[in-house]
């Protein structure tokens, strides 16, 4: 089966500016994403667990999008101003599709 | 004063306070006593629909009059002005940055809504009268001091400062978060339905809330505890006696407010909780948005670990005990 290259972007940010980042997902034309819930983890400003957050503060979530490579730079700037001041972690990797229309 | 101490003394071996106590010493114990997510919220939806609809069936009971709106001006003013104070004190008290104490400042301008809840109940218990408003009175209190923090933030040329603010994104985010819509609307649905609709559903919001309250306690002492027992290295001395020294200058604050307000015992001690009180689900919400270099360890660990247990285990019956010794009651 015939595959293509694509670039995979995971971008873990704090849960309250997941609405704010969608938002300029969309408005940098990305309009396929996955949003997914953080159960806990370790970083710079300690231990954390999803396990009795009580307000929309706390927790992680997760974005991931598919994208031609080509579009990676313009989506990076897009979302610059949301990730520049939070706490996260954006990790991009090279990975392969089967329908390249799609992204 | 002996009668007040009485109260206080009473107050503090209700099952509410207990029961916070019980989930405070489990956490610091290291027990593995949680509640699912889904449960502690949903007990909270239950808590602000029944707090916000029996407040709103009591304004239908006796209706609008100066007071309500005089209540609400002063809880504006007190709201925004608390925060100046809480920064002064945290100036002088701790090391904290500007943007930390500011960010800190904001919740003690801002309410704990959790607190109210529990100073309603054992005021009920007590058999001390409040006005049905109070409950429109705290939703009131929720904004104005994220306003002041980062003004304080803005006048001091703070680098954060210069990308900070409060866009009209984040203030509709504020205005329009899901514990103050739902008590603002139960508050609105109670006060247009009155004493029918509140015989309507009333098996449903009084039978049941007082042990609603008691296990959504128990769960917030568990979620202190937790934050206690994980905010080591975050919190100082200076730090730990403002989470305490705090809340008893705002509850100042709110005594003289509802004394000069003429509010009855019941509505001083709630105006007294309220100005004690600090967030810990709204501002801290606001602040990661408007603040993010803010350390969040510091103002979640003071607002929820130090202030929230001191003001339900001892705050409540002290405020309660120095308004009706005040107001009579």
């Amino acid at each position: 089966m015939e595959m293509h290259e694509a670039k995979r972007v995971e971008i873990i940010i704090e849960a309250i500016m997941t609405k704010r980042l969608t938002d300029l997902l969309m408005d940098s034309g990305v309009t396929g994403f996955s949003v997914l819930p953080v159960k806990g983890g370790s970083g710079r400003s300690g231990h954390w667990t999803r396990e009795g957050t009580i307000g929309r503060a706390d927790g992680m979530s997760c974005v991931v999008c598919m994208i031609r490579p080509d579009r990676l730079d313009g989506l990076l700037e897009a979302v610059m101003p949301v990730l520049e001041r939070h706490i996260g972690v954006v990790n991009v990797t090279d990975a392969h599709v089967m329908r390249a229309e799609r992204f | 004063m002996g009668s007040a101490l009485e109260l206080a003394v009473n107050n503090f071996v209700s099952p509410v306070i207990l029961c916070f106590l019980l989930g405070l010493a489990a956490a610091l114990a290291r027990s593995d006593l949680s509640f699912p997510q889904a449960v502690a919220k949903g007990m909270s939806l239950y808590l602000l629909f029944a707090i916000g609809f029996k407040g709103g069936a009591s304004v239908a009971d006796h209706g609008v009059d100066a007071l309500l709106i005089m209540t609400l001006i002063a809880a504006v003013i007190l709201s925004a002005g608390l925060p100046f104070l809480a920064f002064f004190l945290l100036k002088v008290m701790t090391r904290l940055s500007t943007l930390d104490a500011a960010a800190v400042a904001a919740h003690y301008g801002s309410i704990s809504i959790v607190t109210f809840v529990a100073a309603t109940s054992v005021l009920q218990a007590q058999g001390v009268a409040s006005e049905g408003f109070m409950v429109a009175v705290a939703a009131a209190m929720e904004a104005p001091a994220i306003v002041s923090a980062l003004w304080l933030i803005s006048q001091r040329g703070d680098s954060g400062a210069q990308k900070s603010g409060m866009s009209a994104e984040l203030m509709r985010e504020i205005l329009l978060n899901g514990s103050i819509v739902l008590l603002v609307g139960a508050f609105a649905i109670g006060w247009i339905t009155g004493a029918e609709g509140k015989a309507e559903i009333d098996p449903f919001i009084t039978a049941p809330f007082k042990g609603v309250l008691c296990l959504f306690l128990l769960d917030m002492g568990l979620v202190a505890g937790r934050g206690l027992r994980e905010s080591k290295g975050a919190m100082s001395r200076g730090l730990v006696l403002f989470g305490v020294i705090m809340p008893l200058a705002g509850a100042m604050f709110g005594l003289g407010a509802g004394a000069l307000l003429g509010l009855s015992a019941g509505g001083v001690a709630l105006m007294m909780v309220l100005s004690a009180s600090a967030s810990y689900i709204a501002v801290p919400a606001a602040m990661r948005v408007a603040l993010p270099e803010a350390n969040p360890a510091v103002y979640l660990t003071v607002s929820l670990g130090i202030t929230f247990p001191f003001n339900v285990t001892i705050g409540i019956p002290i405020y309660i005990a120095v308004a009706t010794a005040v107001i009579g009651g």
